[in-house]
């Protein structure tokens, strides 16, 4: 943690414990006295409400785990009726489940795009950059796994899809992605086998998710929090203790973020889901048009842009791939956007570029749109879109950095926020 | 405790290796279990040939059929299909390759070398791309643009033959090791 720990143990218990175990000092240091920049905003406060997602995830996961029948075919039974009609409000415990999934997305995508609009990967938070990469992509394998448990349509041929994207690799060796298709199902297709790996999978997976933002947490309370100035904390008066100060602001936003999750859970709890999940999984009809969730259909829609099985698989996983490099793209000496008048505008084309993709990858493959009169396919313009994701990290990125000139930067965040009051 | 460096090596720096060694292999050893245990089992790879009953297909008719937790397609083709099929030069198909386990795996994509008999074509109905189902073509309600299978998923386009013409799909449609045991019953696998 930055800065020796000011814990003072205020009883003989207390005292006896720090020097055993210095748990209670290492929760005094990191959630109460630790510095925290005066000027987060409301986007920093995502940090807090994904740890409350990621909590919610595990606890209504474990009870419904209890109810669930990993088996080809009691599951849909198991959940459809189970869960959602018998089980003492099980559809309650569901539903905060499945939107919570939402929820978790929602709340990682608005965290993510603060992190790149600030320029909060840039050097010394490379690795708390790199290890937030790691837990998105465990987030999406996750929801992955648990979107196959209900055992539905779009649960039985999305596993297909998502599982077949290893078959790509015969086209590098031949057999090898059959051979990896195979001991992933555990058959010659997706089946009973590997629902019950599945199943396995996604109980395993959010604890391993846990584990890696203990990493994160950590990686942060190194440097500390950036923030929307993108400067560097320069002493005391820069910070503001993180509580009470940002311990109520994040309680706050937590709330609101709260009264949105409970409005879908009870009013609209199928809004983000497909209404194909709730015909049982039939491995002999592909429904005419399969979509995942939403929270991948950017990346679907790019897969879907490249008329090649294997470069199709490629560019999808290069998408994620890319960000792991961000830190070292991104050339500029000023770290957040507010001082960067050119790449401010490219950021937010990129953020279009994301809903673009979004949308078109919730279209079938051969839809288009009239513009002016012209018939324009939108695999075209996923393809423009996708080109558009890469040149945004590989070419945009780079130069920009070189040629841009930065605003002058504030002198200090005190300064900025207190103005003459700083001095 | 001393070290000394020696240029030759001692008996101590052999058991650190062989030991070493041992190790490693007994943890790949080891680890093998865990990894082959996600295999289909072996009541799963017992699964065996099925056979079917194809006296009722009707001519441009497409049965399908499970095998193996796949889809089976049984298309009887019409004379008009046949020849469309025929008519196709390899060096339009993106897929040179018969993909028939019926014959040797460098057979060429032919029509002939895709079916025992012209009118049946029986095929693994799974789109070679990510595994979806395509959809057959009919005169009254027509898939893609040659006359086989569109695969809605990602938009791969089937012939006749069902070979691959367009889209993102990389092999043929595969034909599944079979015979005919009469005129009217196959048996597959």
């Amino acid at each position: 943690m930055s800065g020796p720990s000011t814990y003072v143990p205020k009883s003989g218990i207390a005292r006896w414990i720090d020097t055993r175990l210095p748990l209670p000092r290492l929760m005094h240091d990191t959630m109460m006295t630790f510095p925290t920049p005066r000027n987060l905003n409301i986007w920093y406060t995502f940090g807090g409400i994904l740890t409350f997602c990621l909590g919610v995830q595990i606890v209504t996961g474990i009870v419904l785990a209890m109810h669930f029948v990993p088996n080809a075919n009691m599951a849909f039974d198991s959940v459809e009726n189970g869960i959602m009609r018998d089980v003492n409000y099980g559809w309650l415990l569901r539903y905060i489940h499945s939107t919570g999934a939402s929820m978790f997305f929602i709340a990682v995508y608005v965290h993510i795009f603060r992190g790149l609009y600030y320029g909060s990967y840039k050097a010394p938070r490379e690795l708390l950059w790199i290890l937030g990469v790691v837990i998105y992509i465990l987030m999406m394998a996750t929801a992955f796994f648990g979107y196959v448990l209900p055992w539905g349509q779009m649960s039985f041929w999305g596993a297909t899809v998502i599982t077949n994207f290893f078959s790509a690799l015969d086209q590098i060796i031949p057999h090898l992605g059959t051979a990896i298709s195979t001991w992933l199902w555990g058959g010659f297709a997706v089946g009973d086998a590997t629902l019950n790996r599945f199943f396995s999978l996604h109980y395993l997976l959010p604890f391993i998710i846990a584990g890696v933002v203990g990493l994160h947490i950590w990686a942060l309370h190194v440097p500390g929090n950036n923030n929307p100035l993108g400067i560097d904390v320069k002493g005391p008066q820069d910070t503001v203790p993180f509580h009470p100060y940002y311990t109520a602001k994040d309680a706050f936003y937590l709330c609101l973020f709260v009264l949105l999750f409970a409005g879908l859970v009870f009013y609209a709890p199928n809004l983000l889901s497909n209404p194909d999940n709730y015909t049982p999984a039939n491995p002999l009809v592909t429904p005419p048009d399969i979509v995942p969730e939403w929270y991948l259909l950017p990346f679907y829609a790019m897969l879907r842009s490249v008329p090649q099985k294997l470069i199709g698989v490629l560019v999808l996983a290069g998408s994620l791939l890319t960000l792991v490099f961000i830190p070292w793209l991104d050339t500029s000496k000023a770290r957040s956007c507010r001082f960067r008048p050119l790449m401010k505008q490219f950021f937010w084309l990129f953020a279009a570029d994301c809903v673009l993709l979004g949308y078109i990858g919730a279209q079938s493959a051969d839809a288009s749109w009239t513009l002016g009169g012209v018939n324009v396919p939108l695999v075209w313009l996923a393809r423009l879109g996708t080109l558009y994701y890469y040149g945004f990290f590989w070419a945009i990125m780079p130069l920009l950095g070189i040629f841009e000139t930065p605003k002058p930067l504030p002198d200090s965040i005190a300064k900025s926020v207190l103005g003459a009051a700083a001095e | 405790m001393a070290t000394t460096t020696s240029p030759e090596p001692t008996r101590r720096d052999f058991l650190y290796i062989a030991t070493g060694t041992v190790a490693a292999v007994g943890a790949a050893l080891a680890a093998w279990p865990f990894i082959d245990q996600m295999n289909p089992t072996s009541a799963v790879l017992a699964l065996a040939s099925i056979e079917a009953d194809i006296s009722q297909v009707a001519l441009g008719q497409q049965v399908v059929f499970s095998w193996r937790g796949h889809p089976l397609f049984v298309r009887r083709r019409t004379p008009k299909e046949i020849a469309e099929a025929r008519a196709v030069s390899l060096a339009d198909l993106p897929d040179p390759v018969a993909r028939n386990a019926n014959l040797p795996d460098d057979a060429p994509a032919t029509d002939a070398n895709r079916e025992i008999k012209p009118e049946w074509l029986v095929l693994v109905g799974v789109c070679t791309h990510l595994g979806c189902i395509p959809t057959v073509s009919t005169p009254q309600s027509p898939q893609g643009d040659y006359g086989g299978w569109l695969c809605h998923c990602h938009g791969s386009q089937y012939d006749t033959a069902g070979r691959i013409r367009k889209g993102p799909a990389p092999q043929n449609l595969a034909v599944p090791p079979y015979s005919f045991l009469s005129p009217t019953r196959l048996k597959i696998g």
